[in-house]
């Protein structure tokens, strides 16, 4: 287990270095010399070198990679070239607006997925259990953007239950930072609920086809008592893989829905970023999202290995 | 159980045939020019003319779906046809040559791209070259390479495997030969099934871009940004949103029920597992 984790480690921290070279080259292709695009066109030739040796965008592009990348090693992402503010702290305040989101999304989605896939597992074969089925198909066709709206409209517009966007700070009133979440954590849960419960009950399916589990009804336990006991940490397996792959889609849903609800948090600063022209910013919002995305695959890889001693 | 089969296949059949029939009407005729704008319309109610009413420009909805229609399916046509090409050469070498540096290279650098999803490419796409619907089919589509090469690799390890490639091996084949003539028929129909899944998650892509604006510009209809023009209308017209909404579920829904109609459709062994399963 333990060589395993030390060349998992090293295979994510060879692919978040490979991603932040893939970053840094594409932003770089990017038309216009920042130093040009903050002075304006009346900017003297003088003026534009002196600011360009200010930016460091006179140097090679490697040099430029290796600090940039080097700073990020250490939390640093560089200073704003339009705003001039520094971008780590920025990024940090929204990044635990994002985290609060997609968890709670998450968390959700699982309180629907797994007691709604299991049964319908259990049922598959009168109407309750088909319906889940079909209800989940529908699910998984809306979008969370989507969901989201078709949400507002019920609870804000017509039942005008709770606000239809804006974000309060935890500081500042837990209970309208809690309400003010509420119509976000439905949209991204309902969505990835929906897709969640099919591959629930098609891992609750292949389990309960197990000898094992007709061994432990053999030996006089009910189905769900059998089930509870022996079926779940094998169903889990499964469904833990596709959980990661789920909580990569939820972050980037996350961005969608942030811009739905007015949400401050890293979509909205990536997508101010990108119509400001703030290279260095978008250039630091895409990393820490693709970084992230690594680092879910990283815990999911060996989580799966826990859970099946098996793979040990 | 063939009954079931072909309920999948026949729903999503239907909705998809539905979203391609709209589109392609659109091409000849739409109930009113899609994007002319008219004051005195603006946001008249449905009826006399205007089955679906018109938006907040006097545009008229039907028509923008209709054409809306057009773009979700040139999009996603693009976007597949990028991730097929791309990816089933790519899975169908790494598939051939399990233990070699080839294949290594192949999987790591699928994993890398996986670690970009669509809307981040996108997004980085229209930040230097400007978005549109090119950068945004490009960017889907690449973001769907990785979904491709996974399934032709596992399906072509599969493949390789059985008697009639050892035969065609033993015969002199030409390892092209052998990928084009005997492998890529056999995986063809798990590279279907996997065509229609990906195009339910292209179309979801497209909207959500179209939406944040970075898909396709105005004024070309698209699903997304007349969901995204509609949000401010939420409280006084809410049926502008309900169009493309009900517009992009019938349409993802249904290549979804395609994907599966097909898979139990095609691949009998996994029919027959499902088969068990209803036992």
């Amino acid at each position: 287990m333990t060589l395993y984790l030390v060349k998992r480690l090293g295979v994510l921290l060879a692919s978040t270095a490979a991603a932040a070279v893939v970053v840094f080259a594409f932003m770089a292709l990017l038309p216009g010399d920042p130093a040009e695009i903050a002075l304006g066109v009346n900017a003297t030739p003088e003026a534009v070198a002196e600011l360009r040796s200010q930016f460091g965008t006179d140097r090679a592009p490697v040099v430029q990679f290796l600090d940039w990348a080097g700073g990020l090693a250490q939390g640093d992402f560089g200073t704003s070239y339009v705003t001039g503010a520094p971008i780590g702290p920025q990024i940090g305040d929204r990044l635990g607006v994002t985290a609060v989101l997609v968890l709670g999304g998450m968390v959700l989605a699982l309180l629907i997925a797994v007691p709604l896939g299991t049964f319908a597992a259990v049922h598959h074969r009168n109407l309750l259990g088909a319906a889940i089925s079909v209800a989940s198909q529908l699910g998984i066709a809306i979008p969370a953007f989507l969901a989201g709206i078709l949400l507002v409209f019920v609870f804000a517009v017509q039942a005008q239950a709770l606000p239809s966007g804006g974000y309060v700070p935890i500081a500042e009133n837990p209970a309208e930072w809690l309400r003010g979440l509420v119509l976000p954590w439905l949209s991204l849960g309902l969505v990835q609920g929906a897709v969640l419960t099919r591959y629930v009950r098609s891992a609750v399916l292949d389990v309960m086809r197990e000898d094992y589990l007709r061994t432990a009804r053999a030996k006089g336990r009910g189905a769900t008592g059998a089930l509870w006991r022996h079926g779940l940490r094998n169903a889990s397996i499964p469904v833990v893989t596709v959980l990661g792959l789920q909580l990569a889609t939820l972050l980037i849903g996350a961005v969608v829905v942030e811009r739905v609800f007015v949400i401050p948090g890293l979509g909205d600063l990536l997508l101010n970023g990108v119509a400001q022209r703030d290279l260095l910013l978008v250039q630091g919002v895409v990393m820490v999202l693709v970084a992230a995305v690594l680092l879910i695959n990283f815990v999911v890889d060996v989580a799966y290995r826990l859970l099946d001693p098996r793979l040990r | 159980m063939r009954g079931r089969t072909n309920a999948g296949l026949l729903v999503g059949g239907t909705l998809v045939g539905l979203v391609v029939l709209a589109a392609l009407v659109s091409f000849f005729w739409t109930p009113h020019d899609p994007t002319l704008v008219d004051a005195a319309r603006k946001l008249r109610e449905p009826g006399g003319g205007y089955l679906l009413g018109a938006d907040k420009f006097g545009r008229d909805t039907l028509s923008q779906l209709m054409v809306g229609a057009r773009t979700t399916l040139y999009v996603g046509i693009v976007a597949v046809g990028i991730a097929a090409l791309v990816g089933t050469p790519l899975g169908l070498a790494a598939g051939m040559t399990p233990r070699g540096w080839l294949s290594e290279l192949i999987m790591r650098v699928n994993d890398l791209v996986f670690a970009f999803p669509a809307l981040l490419l996108a997004v980085m796409l229209g930040a230097v070259y400007g978005a549109g619907t090119l950068t945004a089919m490009i960017a889907i589509g690449v973001a769907t390479v990785p979904a491709f090469a996974r399934v032709a690799r596992a399906a072509t390890l599969q493949v390789m495997v059985t008697d009639y490639i050892l035969a065609a091996r033993a015969a002199g084949r030409r390892r092209t030969a052998i990928a084009v003539r005997h492998v890529l028929p056999n995986i063809g129909s798990v590279l279907i099934v996997q065509a229609s899944v990906s195009f339910a998650i292209a179309i979801l892509a497209e909207a959500a871009l179209s939406f944040l604006g970075f898909g396709t510009r105005p004024p070309t209809p698209s699903w997304g940004r007349m969901l995204q023009e509609s949000q401010e209308l939420l409280f006084s017209t809410p049926r502008l949103a309900l169009w493309p909404g009900l517009a992009i579920a019938v349409a993802v829904l249904g290549f979804n029920l395609l994907g599966d109609g097909l898979r139990d459709h095609l691949d009998p062994k996994l029919s027959r597992i499902r088969g068990g399963e209803e036992r």
